[in-house]
């Protein structure tokens, strides 16, 4: 019921929209996926809510403040005025009932379009059963371009995004380095892309087309391009795509990663027809250069005690954000103050590491993690 | 000697000819004007031999009428700067299509959008509030300065420091290129590396001293120095709205103040607090600093919504509606504003429940703020309103006010926000509240009690071309901007590739142009008002005949010390109630007035601090000792001046106010 009232009231609002703006593309109010459809019912729904109130008082400030203007010496005049117990219930009354409302509503809706949420439904009409298994996009946002990884058809993509219709996708979202915004706004609200973490995306495309998709948080020099073009194709479409992706032969591993990790603006779209398969977790986990220790390994350690004061002999390899992949801008010569503190010369320690001070409580295998030479695998 | 590097390094830090940005045209022109203009000024202000009076009667002032004043006066010049590189966006914004770059290289216009939303909250919405809580407060409450009058002159031109570091990072170096918040990792060294993200830190942070103090300042004030028998709910509005205002400053700049420290070090001292290197969490930063920012925006809006309860009683000529359940309404935002700050990132990743429940927190704030429009509007029932300037500020406030509000509580639904988050929608809509909210209010309080301070109104007629041109201009300016964040285009962009837009871009742009004629007629009704300040001319002390608080009971222009005998009030809008009464005003029996003195500590203090940012900004580290050790010694050395009160005679007081009651008595002629 609520959902054809809130389809019927759509319908008009979309239409007198339509017919005011002359036919602008209002992708937030008309979406294409089921997800972004909800969310642009629940703007409909919440301003229609609020509309119960404010245009009345719109209606009444200009009506008193004619009304009542100099001129009109008819208008009762009463200077001292000011108190109306039942107009003050009214006053604070009426507001309150429509924020519980809206607040009921808003309370439903967070926790059914969470975005973490597996979804439970193609559309309005079909629901999905509860063991379904998407189809997972591992997306990555780098300066200033999206990688996007399709772990199951072993492909990945840079500026294109493609998946079927009506079929849901499980986003993973991380970036290189600078925070941005994974959105496309014709198929669901868009969640933040942070470095060492992973955001998540439960969406759905419902209808064929090619929709528009870009960071929503601005990262610096390339922002602007930043943007992508999402395809949802129909299953036959969508296998044509990736074997068009297939066609040319093109590895991405890890320092064909580090090199396209550099920053670069408005890059073409580039297709890659196989792929490092621990390629995304290592650079989930910040540890694409070898010799970085990986956010995951590094947990467990701290998870287990830390590697007491061993443990700060390897920091350089914590350090992620590499300066000499940023390309032009020079760091100020010298690490100084903490990170100096905290570092050994270059080679790494190379006296007894027994001999240190509470180092026997580490346990062996931490310890022989926290020394790993080099390529230390991601566990992924 | 000056081909050695490293002397040079050692003498100018990271400063070098090439920080002058010569090759940037727009920059050269501006910097000439600003050279010429300065020229002009400066030269004027030697050949008038006005550099004494300056320097005697407003520079080393501790009057607070006449901080108040210079804050205004700040506010008013930075919102040219704030204005001009909004006017240089929408112009960019408008012509950038198609493959276009427009006028604007990214990194120039990153500085703009930067510089435009630091400058209009920190140096023209910040001081427009504290100039005016400055002058009005204590001669709302009847008294005759604020609690501590040397603090008050040292906070003035601490903010006025950090000002003018934001001015210097216009022609010396570069501003930040991150956003007015400065999101690590974009702010880390590693990401901007240039000098513009500490500009940004050590301008707010030398501001941020100033706003504090003068926080700490108006809260002692209102607690400690009201007049005899003015308890808490006899208190003005705008003063209890200025009271919430300043609780809130002192409990959350020091969060501001910690949280660039912290950036500072990240920058300076390579610790890793916001980094994405060692375990560094930029998601800390971005908690943190709109901890501050959420109660930031009440700070702005509470006295906005004093003064348009001042000017709603006054030209409706009758008392306020439901004074206690404003005054309530006030202090239940000023709690709530602090447990919302998690609705500026939603998108985040927290879990439902943590969103829901700052999502409703949020809605829950629109409560009182509806009580609070549906009491001016049963202020106006059965009133006599008289559509004076300051009273079409308030009812624009009104009819703006509540649209914003509405896509505001849109935003605060999680799921609609996913979607509306970081998009010109929410661009569109902040600019609604603060524009219609803050800034009509700070309006109607200048035209309010300009005549207070000045002793003549200004000029009714460009008052109004200014209020329709702002009004007018910003509904052209923002209402395109909610439908271009409906059609899915995000906030910062420098250029577009879809053509279809951009009629939307160029209607904005039109908005802004009519927004330049309502700043441009409010500067005219200024300038027309001194010149016929004859026929303006105030001599009543109540200009607008139904004044009710107590500003309006003293001459306009007060007098160095407010009132001659500090009043004892009975009721609420007392000076209303006095008048009622038939209040005779005392015309014997003057004593001597302890006041405090003039002192020059707070200037020099300020300007050290300057010379620190500056330093610190280019690593010229000796001269960030040097000036640190002036500072601290100057400091010290200023606790030890005990000339710091003087009486003005019973001769003089007789003097003036005999003069007053011959004006008075003249009128009644």
């Amino acid at each position: 019921m609520k959902r054809m009232l809130s389809k019927l009231v759509r319908g008009v609002t979309v239409t007198s929209m339509f017919s005011l703006l002359a036919g602008c593309n209002l992708v937030v109010i008309d979406p294409s996926g089921d997800i972004a459809s909800q969310q642009s019912d629940l703007i409909i729904v919440s301003t229609i809510l609020m509309l119960l109130i404010i245009v009345p008082v719109m209606a009444l400030t200009v009506f008193f403040a004619w009304k009542y203007r100099q001129g009109n010496k008819d208008a009762e005049y009463d200077p001292e005025w000011h108190h109306s117990t039942k107009l003050e219930v009214v006053i604070w009354s009426a507001p309150l009932v429509i924020i519980i409302a809206l607040g009921a509503i808003t309370w439903v809706t967070t926790h059914t379009l969470d975005p973490y949420r597996p979804l439970d439904r193609i559309d309005a009409e079909r629901p999905l059963a509860k063991d379904h298994k998407p189809m997972v996009v591992e997306v990555v946002s780098l300066d200033w371009k999206w990688l996007f990884f399709y772990p199951e058809q072993g492909i990945a993509t840079i500026n294109e995004l493609a998946a079927p219709i009506d079929t849901p996708i499980q986003f993973k979202i991380t970036s290189s380095g600078i925070m941005n915004s994974f959105f496309i706004p014709a198929l669901a609200g868009q969640i933040y892309s942070m470095a060492g973490m992973e955001t998540k995306l439960h969406a759905v495309i419902n209808e064929e087309g090619v929709y528009d998709g870009f960071s929503g948080n601005y990262s610096g020099e390339g922002f602007s391009h930043m943007r992508f073009k999402f395809h949802g194709l129909s299953e036959e479409g969508f296998e044509d795509w990736v074997s068009k992706v297939k066609s040319d032969e093109n590895f991405l591993g890890r320092s064909e990663y580090l090199e396209l990790e550099k920053p670069s603006i408005d890059e073409p779209i580039h297709y890659f027809s196989s792929v490092d398969p621990e390629l995304y977790g290592a650079i989930l986990n910040m540890c694409v250069d070898q010799s970085k220790m990986c956010m995951n390994e590094m947990m467990a350690i701290d998870e287990n005690g830390g590697g007491g004061l061993a443990g700060i002999y390897n920091v350089m390899s914590l350090t992620y954000d590499v300066p000499r992949m940023r390309g032009s801008q020079p760091l100020p010569e010298s690490k100084s103050y903490v990170a100096t503190l905290c570092t050994t010369p270059e080679g790494g320690f190379a006296g007894d590491l027994n001999a240190l001070p509470l180092f026997d409580r580490v346990q062996a295998s931490d310890r022989a993690m926290s020394f790993a030479p080099s390529g230390v695998s991601t566990g992924f | 000697m000056f081909s050695n590097p490293d002397l040079l390094h050692f003498i100018f830090g990271r400063l070098s000819l090439d920080s002058l940005p010569f090759h940037e045209p727009i920059l050269v022109v501006t910097f000439a004007a600003v050279v010429l203009g300065g020229i002009a000024v400066l030269g004027g202000i030697t050949y008038f031999r006005l550099w004494g009076y300056l320097w005697k009667e407003w520079i080393t002032s501790i009057d607070h009428k006449k901080i108040g004043i210079m804050y205004i006066i700040l506010a008013l010049i930075m919102l040219l700067r704030g204005f001009s590189d909004a006017i240089m966006m929408r112009a960019q914004q408008a012509m950038a299509f198609g493959g276009s770059e427009g006028f604007l290289p990214p990194d120039h216009y990153d500085q703009i959008f930067t510089a435009h939303g630091v400058i209009m909250i920190f140096f023209v919405a910040m001081p427009l509030v504290t100039g005016l809580m400055n002058f009005v407060v204590p001669l709302q409450i009847g008294a005759r300065d604020v609690a501590f009058p040397f603090l008050n002159n040292f906070s003035f031109w601490m903010t006025t420091s950090g000002a003018v570091l934001i001015m210097v990072s216009l022609f010396v170096g570069e501003f930040a290129k991150t956003g007015w918040l400065a999101y690590p990792p974009l702010s880390d060294i590693v990401y901007s590396p240039g000098v513009g993200v500490d500009y940004y830190i050590w301008a707010l942070q030398i501001a941020g001293v100033g706003t504090l103090l003068s926080g700490v300042n108006l809260v002692v004030t209102i607690v400690k120095m009201r007049a005899p028998g003015m308890s808490m709910m006899k208190m003005p509005v705008f003063t209890w709205t200025a009271l919430c205002t300043n609780v809130l400053i002192v409990a959350a700049f020091p969060v501001l103040t910690a949280v660039l420290v912290l950036l500072g070090l990240d920058r300076y001292a390579d610790t890793n607090f916001f980094t994405n290197d060692l375990g560094g969490n930029a998601m800390m930063y971005i908690n943190l600093i709109w901890i501050w920012g959420h109660p930031e925006v009440y700070i702005l809006i509470l006295p906005a919504f004093g003064v348009f309860s001042e000017v709603v009683s006054t030209f409706s000529r009758k008392r306020l509606f439901g004074y206690s359940s404003m005054v309530y309404a006030t202090v239940v935002i000023t709690i709530l504003s602090y447990i919302v700050w998690l609705h500026h990132f939603f998108t985040m990743g927290s879990g439902a429940s943590v969103n829901a429940f700052f999502g409703i927190a949020t809605m829950i704030i629109s409560i009182p703020t509806g009580a609070k429009i549906f009491n001016w509007m049963f202020t106006m029932y059965k009133g006599r309103i008289s559509f004076d300037v300051p009273m079409l500020w308030t009812i624009g406030f009104m009819l703006t006010f509540v649209i914003g509000g509405m896509t505001g509580v849109m935003l605060a639904v999680p799921p609609a926000d996913f979607v509306l988050h970081n998009s010109l929608f929410l661009i569109a809509h902040f600019h609604n509240v603060i524009i219609g909210g803050v800034v009509f209010g700070m309006f109607a309080g200048i035209v309010y009690w300009f005549p207070k301070a000045f002793g003549f109104k200004l000029d009714p007629f460009w008052g109004k071309m200014s209020f329709w041109l702002w009004l007018v201009g910003f509904y052209f300016a923002f209402m395109p901007l909610y439908v271009l964040g409906l059609m899915g285009i995000t906030r910062r962009m420098s250029q577009f590739d879809d053509p279809s837009l951009q009629i939307w871009f160029v209607i904005a742009a039109f908005g802004a142009l009519l927004i330049a004629g309502g700043i441009g007629s409010f500067i005219l009704s200024i300038v027309v008002a001194v010149i016929k300040r004859d026929k303006l001319r105030d001599e009543t002390g109540d200009p607008w005949g139904d004044g009710r608080t107590l500003e309006w009971s003293t001459s306009s222009p007060p007098p160095a010390y407010n009132f001659a005998f500090t009043p004892v009030v009975h009721d609420l809008d007392a000076w209303a109630d006095m008048k009622k009464r038939g209040y005779v005003r005392p015309t014997e029996g003057f004593l001597d007035i302890h006041m405090p003195k003039n002192t020059g500590a707070g200037f020099i203090l300020a300007a050290l601090s300057l010379v620190l940012g500056f330093a610190l900004v280019w690593h010229i580290w000796w001269l960030v000792i040097a000036s640190f050790i002036a500072l601290v010694v100057g400091a010290i050395a200023h606790t030890f001046n005990y000339d710091r009160d003087y009486h003005i005679p019973a001769s003089e007081v007789v003097e003036t106010e005999d003069e007053r009651t011959a004006l008075l008595a003249k009128q009644q002629a």
